[in-house]
């Protein structure tokens, strides 16, 4: 990333938390260290459970590491109440003030501040047209929908100039179409302000999307951190794999390593080039996986062969099952065109064609 | 598909109903008709008159037993309010523990104790305060009328904060509240409707207590109740039905306004 400086607006170093004690305890975070630079978009990507939301909660100050330091450019806040930290947050339900207004709510950040009137004044103003809710600004927050409700969150979030701003799984109550809406709207917001962004979430599109780099965390732990295309396309390892799209997972001997690159030989006996994941130890049966869209199916021979099992059909394109003559299964992931059928029936014996560029041997 | 259920297609429903009407308020109207009553009995019709009520008016002792129940209760209402706001913050902004159910057990404790109970305990007690210090004011009453009001305060204060989202204050604190400047801002004002609401009920019930105050007053410290209840052991005149009916109105006026306020929400 040419465009962004490389200075690191949070960094998180060794961090764990843990809930409980005795025999009942459950490390919620487990020994977790990343930099998240200024001006970033940064995803927490992972599904409920894996200590991502500990992640953003202990960042904000509702709670407190058991283990570790969180810095913000360089100094260690991880001991701080909330209300000492110039981070501010978004929160799933927005929890806004019911008894105020619209421009109270965003002012109040602003006024705890001890700032003078007139530039709350002002920056509540400012505010309102960021999110383009002028002609609102005098309602409860009652009397306003959901996406408004949105609004006013990231409006109120965002008037103290925060360093970091911390948003959890903020989209999660909207319906899809105003989730789209406010996705587009959020990478604008963070264009505009220039303020780093933390957002955390379980919708693996949502994080493709939206995201400068997306860390994946399971089980406490943080799997892999990346851009986007990194964590798609170069997956390191198997459950980052699977809960990023879908896959197929191909069981294979690696051969002549070099520059993150190797040969793959499949069940099948075909050898095929892939990218190998950083830290990949050499054995006997390596996973390596092939995205369904970056396999082909044919009717002559490939390097893989097997019959077609099923075929579901998706509008944009078509999904086919084959089962593989090795035993495993896989899924070819066709672009449909006017012209009916996809060219296959169910039970033809078909080839597989992988690309020379397709395939990435994980390191588990 | 039958009907959904109603209790009141039962047979017997209506004829039940009214007699559980009847018992419950005609006494209560019986006594409400004579405070009108010309004559001066209390079962005998005399022809319609407000002299009862103008009678009671002008009577000293009335006055000053009204005045000292609205002083104790208004006192007494207000502190223990206080206490129990104080306790319900504490009991509700925390992680359960045990101990906790024992905590909410102690405060609701006089609401266990048989009044007479509590009644005799404070004499006794009081009784040695009094030779120790020589104080016998009103101050003994306002404190037996403050520990027993703590719990009635305290349901509807509790109610509302455990309604109330937590996010709420965890957002106030994220954008830069101290914690006394979220108590202010943001949990005193939506706490409001149950705290006026405990006001409320603590006031009318020390502005009915009998019981209690009997034991604990001294000479010259009869509030209302204990007033009406001095004269009656001395014949009933349809003054004591006129004084009654005042303080029905009352107590019916407060309590609808504490069904309003507890009502509103938000």
């Amino acid at each position: 990333m040419p465009d962004k400086p490389d200075r690191n607006a949070i960094e998180v170093v060794n961090v764990s938390k843990i809930f409980g004690s005795g025999e009942g305890q459950v490390a919620a975070l487990d020994t977790v260290s990343v930099s998240i630079r200024e001006n970033e978009f940064f995803t927490l990507l992972g599904p409920s459970g894996c200590g991502k939301t500990t992640l953003l909660r202990l960042i904000a100050g509702f709670d407190f590491p058991t283990a570790g330091e969180i810095l913000l450019y360089g100094q260690d806040i991880a001991p701080l109440p909330p209300f000492k930290r110039p981070v501010n947050t978004v929160f799933q339900s927005y929890a806004l003030f019911p008894h105020m207004t619209v421009a109270d709510n965003i002012g109040f950040g602003l006024e705890m501040l001890g700032k003078p009137k007139a530039e709350i004044k002002a920056r509540v103003a400012e505010m309102l047209k960021l999110v383009k809710m002028e002609a609102l600004a005098g309602r409860r927050t009652s009397q306003i929908s959901g996406g408004q409700q949105q609004r006013v969150a990231l409006a109120r979030a965002l008037a103290p100039q925060p360093k970091v701003l911390l948003l959890d799984e903020p989209l999660s109550a909207l319906d899809y179409k105003l989730r789209k809406e406010m996705q587009i709207e959020l990478k604008r917001l963070q264009h505009e302000t220039g303020i780093t962004f933390i957002f955390v979430t379980h919708d693996q599109e949502e994080a493709l999307t939206m995201s400068d780099r997306i860390a994946v965390m399971s089980s406490g732990k943080i799997l892999q951190v990346g851009s986007p295309w990194d964590i798609y396309d170069k997956p390191a390892e198997r459950f980052v794999a699977d809960f990023i799209g879908e896959t197929n997972f191909l069981t294979a001997a690696i051969s002549e390593m070099a520059n993150g690159k190797a040969r793959a030989t499949l069940k099948s006996g075909a050898t095929i080039e892939a990218t190998v994941a950083q830290g990949f130890q050499p054995k006997p049966n390596a996973t390596v996986v092939v995205r369904p869209e970056h396999a082909k199916l044919t009717k002559a021979k490939g390097e893989l062969s097997g019959r077609v099992d099923n075929i579901v059909y998706f509008g944009t394109d078509t999904h086919i099952h084959v089962h593989l003559d090795s035993g495993e299964l896989f899924t070819v992931r066709q672009q449909n065109t006017r012209s009916a059928g996809c060219g296959f029936e169910k039970g033809d014996a078909v080839g597989i064609l992988i690309g020379s560029d397709a395939a990435q041997v994980l390191k588990d | 598909m039958a009907k959904n259920f109603s209790i009141k297609h039962q047979p017997g429903f209506s004829a039940i109903a009214a007699t559980c009407f009847i018992v419950l308020y005609l006494p209560i109207i019986v006594l409400v008709i004579y405070a009108f009553n010309a004559a001066s009995s209390t079962s005998e019709w005399g022809g319609f008159s407000l002299k009862w009520f103008q009678s009671a008016w002008q009577n000293t002792q009335v006055v000053d037993a009204t005045l000292r129940s609205f002083q104790i209760g208004s006192i007494a209402a207000v502190l223990s309010t206080i206490f129990a706001t104080m306790a319900a913050l504490a009991t509700t902004r925390t992680a359960s523990y045990p101990g906790l159910t024992f905590k909410y057990a102690a405060i609701n404790q006089p609401l266990m104790v048989p009044e007479i109970v509590t009644g005799v305990a404070l004499l006794i007690f009081f009784s040695r305060i009094k030779i120790f210090t020589g104080y016998s004011g009103i101050g003994y009453l306002v404190a037996a009328h403050t520990a027993f009001c703590i719990p009635f305060a305290y349901l509807p204060i509790r109610a509302r904060l455990e309604n109330m989202d937590l996010t709420l204050e965890r957002a106030a604190a994220d954008l830069y509240a101290t914690p006394w400047k979220t108590f202010r801002r943001i949990t005193l004002p939506l706490l409001w409707p149950g705290i006026l609401a405990g006001l409320m009920l603590a006031f009318v019930i020390s502005l009915d207590d009998v019981v209690i105050t009997e034991f604990v007053k001294s000479g010259g410290q009869d509030t209302l109740p204990t007033y009406m209840l001095g004269q009656i052991r001395r014949g009933i005149t349809p003054e004591i039905n006129a004084i009654s009916t005042a303080f029905l109105l009352l107590s019916v006026a407060i309590v609808t306004l504490f069904f309003f306020v507890s009502r509103k929400r938000d």
